[in-house]
């Protein structure tokens, strides 16, 4: 058996946690940059904001209905999630964190699922503040099927019965009593259906959940696919995908930045992307991968007036690479290409595709360094390239946070401390640092607190 | 009224305490006759935070908890697993905002006592709600 738990409206939840006067409010959290909603509260999905809105279209809101716009706080966001999911890690044997705000638990042994799931909510609900609803099944997608009816039961009275509102078992429910639930659920709510295969599912006159259980499983697998099979199986309670304990790498890294101002010159789009390529590199480390290729991209916002123009390029790098040296220089090399002046650019970004492990290395015949590769380093007799990295590495904690010289907006973020100046740095003799930054510096960026933006 | 700081309830970090030493400094040469006395280190997480989830600070603003030895500026540390009784000083929430008050809730009187004569208790009308957001277990003054 399966539970999934997830916060209600995570953002706005932790915001109303620190700001009680929010509270019955209609509120909603914003993007990076304050860019488009991307948490709203219930009273603001009843005012028709909607997911991804962008806030100059629902600004006036403001004033005629009270609305309550924040910059968002990850830093806040991730420390209320990580209380989140220690506590809700006690119903449950193993743990499955899969969001920020939603977690799954298996439950082999667990008595009394749910009773002891409403005390798991409750818990929650009183050690940190955040509402939630459970959500348990035979099979992950029967959990994540469960926890949607426990949160439309529990915010839209009426449409469930309200008894499976913010805890909903589907394990002990008869047949019948399942039956007319997946009836009354559409079947683009089920986990691994998306807008299209629902798109396709309603034109075969598949309009609910119990339309599609009440299929043949080698009809479904002709039709349609044998992942939709597997998602079949699940709802019928055959377990088919199990919990991933330890996350799996990312097959691709990406960052990407809307601008707080419009950006229209090259240097401060090589500031940008740079930037974006130093922090992809790192995580790509951290993970312990390498990629072979850079996808760069820039664009203009359709929302705004002028000319619009969108570009984007993938540079494929000579060997599979994980240090930002060679990355940043095949990011430089797209940035030119895509790059033309006299447009308002508002947003960019770079991918890391193709990911490959450090542990697996491809074999090649000699065929010499190239300029983008260990050609440079080697150019500036600088031997191991490792102990630069790991250099480089601290350089950017020491100088990335709060000195970002990228034009960004943040108009009311709760200016909540998480942690105090000397535990983030304690160990690092700055004045080396700052030393070894100046004397590395490389062509065309300098790697200097300036620079690296 | 004393209204705290809503800006400053700061999450705490947990798993980097900060450690106080009960041990002189390592000397070369002679081993010291203390090693095999070595004591523990405090950790002041573990003697200020029972339940590291459910603890947050808060910087005080005001005078009215003077008398219970909460001065403003001070820091407090807010558990909300703790049941809320009477006689606990509390974090409340009043009308949207935080305050910092002694819990009064006896002979079927519910209200909010300041710990300075200057200032009034808070006595709920009809309609008015209060919410206890967590109860103060510690305060943290710095010099």
């Amino acid at each position: 058996m399966f539970a999934l738990i997830d916060g209600n409206n995570f953002y706005c939840s932790c915001e109303r946690v620190f700001q009680p006067r929010l509270q019955g409010k209609p509120l909603i959290c914003l993007s990076n940059n304050d860019g488009c909603a991307i948490a709203r509260s219930e009273e603001a999905k009843a005012l028709g904001v909607k997911m991804g809105h962008p806030w100059f279209q629902v600004k006036h809101l403001e004033k005629s209905a009270g609305l309550v716009a924040l910059s968002a706080n990850f830093a806040l966001y991730g420390d209320m999630s990580s209380r989140m999911m220690s506590l809700a890690s006690e119903l449950g044997d193993s743990q499955e964190i899969y969001s920020i705000d939603e977690c799954f638990l298996g439950l082999y042994r667990t008595p009394d699922v749910t009773q002891r799931a409403r005390n798991t909510r409750a818990k929650i609900l009183q050690w940190i503040g955040i509402p939630t609803c459970v959500g348990i099944g035979q099979t992950k997608t029967q959990a994540k099927l469960a926890n949607y009816i426990a949160k439309q039961a529990d915010r839209k009275p009426g449409s469930y019965p309200p008894r499976l509102a913010q805890v909903c078992n589907l394990v002990e429910l008869t047949e019948r009593q399942r039956m007319y639930l997946f009836g009354a659920t559409d079947i683009g709510e089920v986990w691994g259906i998306g807008r299209r295969i629902s798109q396709q599912l309603k034109e075969a006159n598949i309009k609910t959940v119990q339309d599609f259980v009440q299929l043949a499983p080698a009809t479904v697998r002709k039709r349609f696919s044998v992942v939709l099979e597997r998602t079949w199986r699940e709802l019928h309670g055959q377990s088919c995908i199990d919990l991933e304990e330890i996350p799996a790498p990312k097959k691709e890294i990406a960052h990407t930045r809307t601008f707080g101002q419009p950006v229209r010159e090259l240097q401060p789009l090589i500031e940008a992307i740079t930037e974006f390529t130093s922090r992809a590199a790192e995580k790509l480390r951290k993970q312990q991968s390498l990629a072979s290729e850079i996808l760069v991209f820039i664009h203009t916002s359709k929302h705004r007036p002028g000319p619009q123009y969108a570009r984007s390029i993938t540079v494929p790098l000579v060997r599979p690479a994980s240090d930002t040296n060679s990355l940043l220089s095949a990011a430089f090399r797209g940035l030119r290409t895509i790059y033309t002046p006299g447009y308002d650019l508002i947003k960019a970004g770079v991918i890391l595709m193709n990911l490959s492990s450090t542990h697996v290395q491809q074999t090649e015949l000699d065929f010499g360094s190239s300029m983008s590769d260990r050609g440079r380093l080697r150019k500036r007799k600088i031997k191991h390239a490792k102990p630069l990295l790991t250099q480089m590495f601290d350089c950017s904690w020491h100088f990335h946070h709060g000195n970002c010289n990228c034009p960004t907006l943040a108009k009311c973020r709760t200016p909540l401390q998480i942690e105090s100046q000397n535990t983030s740095r304690a160990n690092q003799p700055s004045a080396v640092l700052t030393a070894t930054a100046r004397t590395h510096a490389f062509p065309p960026v300098e790697y200097g607190p300036p620079a690296a933006c | 009224m004393l209204i705290l700081d809503y800006n400053q309830p700061v999450p705490v970090q947990i798993g980097q305490p900060i450690f106080v030493p009960l041990y002189s400094g390592v000397r070369a040469g002679f081993p010291s006759p203390a090693d095999d006395f070595l004591l523990k280190r405090i950790d002041l997480s573990d003697e200020l935070i029972k339940h590291p989830e459910a603890t947050f600070l808060m910087r005080i603003k005001g005078h009215s908890m003077a008398m219970a030895g909460i001065d403003d500026r001070d820091i407090v540390v807010v558990d909300k697993a703790i049941t809320p009784e009477h006689g606990k000083i509390v974090i409340a929430c009043v009308d949207g905002e935080f305050t910092c008050k002694q819990l009064y809730l006896q002979d079927g009187v519910t209200k909010l006592r300041a710990a300075n004569p200057d200032y009034a208790d808070l006595v709920f009308k009809d309609g008015q709600t209060l919410e206890v957001w967590g109860v103060v277990t510690s305060c943290i003054k710095q010099f």
